[in-house]
């Protein structure tokens, strides 16, 4: 009897993960689908963009059916499909280059910003959140609140310009747009992408710490705002905890406070925080796109935008679905989390 | 004199019983109860209150912006480039001599357009594929909730950077981008909403009466799922505001001469180091408007969503 429940269960748990993987790949097809119809049906004339318009007659139908433009909507879209999973993008107008490559090449310059931006979002955010459950209505329980609408109001382009102005502009205590100071540029090679750790790699500590004193500013800014994200979301959780039974029964139990909150409460956060670390990653994406135009960060947003003003089509597509499936990633990441360590969402 | 003011008072005395009964005679004496309650549970949240007025003050500016606006906000005067705060311009002047101040009030009419638009084109789209998938359930549900998902697969301002890309830039094709990415949000709380009163008596009481599922739809659950949705749309305003100057400040959005406050701080940019208020004001404009409607939605939220708590 046991045998054949635990085999129903089995049963049920692999229809559940099926169901589940389906549904991902749906969702990655429509992805797909959506960069697709962007790319060939909502511009007016695709192959106009290529030849221009004073291409004769049958230069513009060469290019026609050179680009497949003349075979069946679903056949473009099978074929568009089969070459975005070998990772063929086409190739970049702009560079020259095939867009995977160069989607790679830039890559590592915005994980590093966001990397550190993360960093920053979990170690004021956390420690900011739990205060402010901990003393709702306290001092820094405002400061949050303040912190929070802020982030959620100010536009981050403009942060960005306002504090290039202030710390480098007028102040010069930091420095300004780059990854290093120019006279620094081009002398690692770079091996992984991250300037930190190359640098290191070649044993060049003044690069080193030039780069990192290069990446205060944007990866503050970019952190800020996962910063208010992740106190708002950490308060909110701890307050829900702090107001369980279980919480009552330490304390009357003689646990220490500290304890109580830290060890009690908010180990019960902790995997809804990660998925909202998570989250926040997935929005530093978004946020990169303004702030490395701002402050020359060649990475993937530098890119997406330089492409976007030069109309190279096949880049501003790849950029969007390395983002949307990063996102996609991410978003897939925190619910198998949920489903496996919170057995309430099971 | 005195016997007008005590009348006065005895009339406001009726009006306020006549609200606050716990017997009310009519739907609508019971409404008007509710919606007084509620105004005065919004007026004691000073903030929001707060968010109210300017927004308010924004409206009035981009209606009266012909008569508030001292100078031409496209016609350059290059004699007059570059200028610092004074009388006569109280925001400075930018690169080719036009008063910021003037073109801060016209690009107000340019945030009302962009945010209304949207608004009037997402929110219907969402609370239309929202009900439907909710009241159906089964198939329609998981077609329409597979597409609302894939919407919200892409980060939302990517998405939109994307559209204009194959659109073109400019402020419509901006607008339309914006509102492509915004409706999905919308989707899934009115989808909520239908699920939860869609198995209720009264549901079943106007199933019974013979009413079809587009009447239910409209006249019985899109009016319950308004409060939960104008208070996320106003929340989402902010957002919206946030994106278009992104976009704007790209170059894709609106397109120079117009004086929209994202391009205005891009055009500002290449001045930064000497005329620091070419950049501040608009930019300022931008987070002022969309702090008062989070200050706004907050308030709202409190009042017409008390579910949720802070």
């Amino acid at each position: 009897m046991t045998q054949f429940l635990t085999q129903k269960r089995l049963k049920k748990t692999a229809l559940k993960i099926l169901k589940f993987l389906l549904m991902v790949a749906i969702t990655f097809l429509g992805l797909l689908l959506i960069t697709f119809l962007i790319g060939r049906v909502v511009p007016i004339d695709p192959v106009l963009a290529v030849v221009g318009d004073k291409a004769s007659h049958e230069v513009y139908e060469r290019a026609r059916i050179a680009m497949g433009l003349n075979l069946p909507l679903w056949q473009q879209f099978l074929i568009y499909l089969s070459s975005v999973l070998r990772g063929d993008f086409g190739t970049s107008v702009l560079t020259a280059k095939p867009v995977f490559e160069d989607i790679l090449r830039v890559f590592p310059a915005t994980m590093e910003l966001a990397f550190l931006a993360t960093l920053f979002g979990i170690f004021v955010g956390i420690p900011l959140g739990v205060i402010s459950a901990v003393k709702r209505g306290g001092f820094l329980d405002h400061v949050s609140r303040v912190v929070g609408l802020l982030g959620y109001s100010l536009p981050i382009f403009w942060l960005a310009l306002l504090a290039l102005m202030i710390f480098y502009a007028k102040l010069d205590l930091l420095p300004g747009p780059g990854r290093v100071d120019v006279f620094y540029d081009g002398i690692v090679t770079p091996v992984t992408g991250f300037m930190l750790i190359d640098s290191i790699l070649a044993g060049e500590w003044e690069i080193f710490w030039n780069a990192l004193y290069h990446l205060i500013m944007p990866a503050t800014l970019l952190g800020y705002f996962s910063m208010a994200y992740i106190s708002r979301m950490t308060r909110s959780f701890m307050i829900e905890q702090l107001r369980q039974e279980y919480i009552l029964t330490a304390r009357v139990k003689g646990v220490a406070e500290w304890k109580v909150i830290w060890g009690h409460a908010f180990g019960n956060c902790a995997i809804p925080l990660i998925t909202v670390v998570a989250l926040s990653f997935g929005a530093l994406l978004e946020g990169s796109v303004l702030t490395e135009t701002i402050f020359a960060w060649p990475g993937l947003g530098l890119y997406l935008t330089n492409s976007l003003l030069n109309a190279d089509m096949n880049a501003v597509l790849g950029s969007t679905i390395v983002v949307g499936s990063i996102f996609l990633g991410i978003n897939i990441f925190s619910d198998i989390l949920y489903k496996v360590f919170d057995p309430r969402a099971r | 004199m005195n016997k007008l003011m005590a009348d006065q008072q005895t009339i406001y005395n009726h009006a306020k019983e006549w609200l606050l009964t716990d017997t009310p005679a009519s739907a609508f004496q019971a409404a008007a109860g509710r919606a007084y309650l509620g105004l005065l549970e919004f007026l004691k949240n000073r903030l929001a209150v707060l968010g109210l007025l300017i927004i308010i003050a924004l409206v009035f500016i981009a209606l009266f912006a012909p008569y508030i606006a001292p100078f031409d906000p496209i016609l350059t005067n290059l004699s007059q480039r570059l200028q610092p705060f004074s009388a006569e311009h109280i925001f400075g002047t930018d690169e080719v001599g036009r008063d910021i101040f003037s073109r801060v009030v016209w690009g107000s009419r340019l945030t009302l357009y962009i945010i209304g638009l949207v608004a009037i084109i997402a929110a219907p789209v969402g609370i239309i594929v929202g009900t439907v998938s909710g009241y159906f359930g089964g198939f329609v549900d998981t077609v329409l909730m597979r597409i609302t998902d894939i919407f919200l697969a892409f980060p939302k301002l990517i998405l939109a950077l994307a559209f204009v890309a194959a659109l073109g830039p400019g402020i419509e094709n901006a607008i339309i981008a914006i509102a492509i990415t915004s409706w999905p949000p919308y989707a899934r709380i009115a989808r909520g909403e239908t699920i939860t009163i869609r198995n209720s008596d009264f549901i079943r009481a106007i199933k019974l009466q013979g009413a079809g599922a587009i009447r239910i739809i409209s006249r019985h659950v899109m009016p319950l799922c308004l409060s939960s949705l104008i208070v996320r749309v106003t929340l989402d305003m902010a957002g919206i505001i946030i994106t278009a100057a992104g976009l704007g400040f790209l170059g894709l959005g609106a397109q120079p001469p117009s004086p929209e406050w994202g391009a205005m701080t891009s055009s500002g940019r290449a001045y930064i180091l000497d005329h620091w208020w070419l950049i501040t004001m608009p930019g300022m404009a931008i987070f002022v408007v969309s702090l008062a409607f989070n200050l706004l939605g907050d308030g709202l939220r409190e009042v017409l969503d008390p579910k949720s708590d802070d």
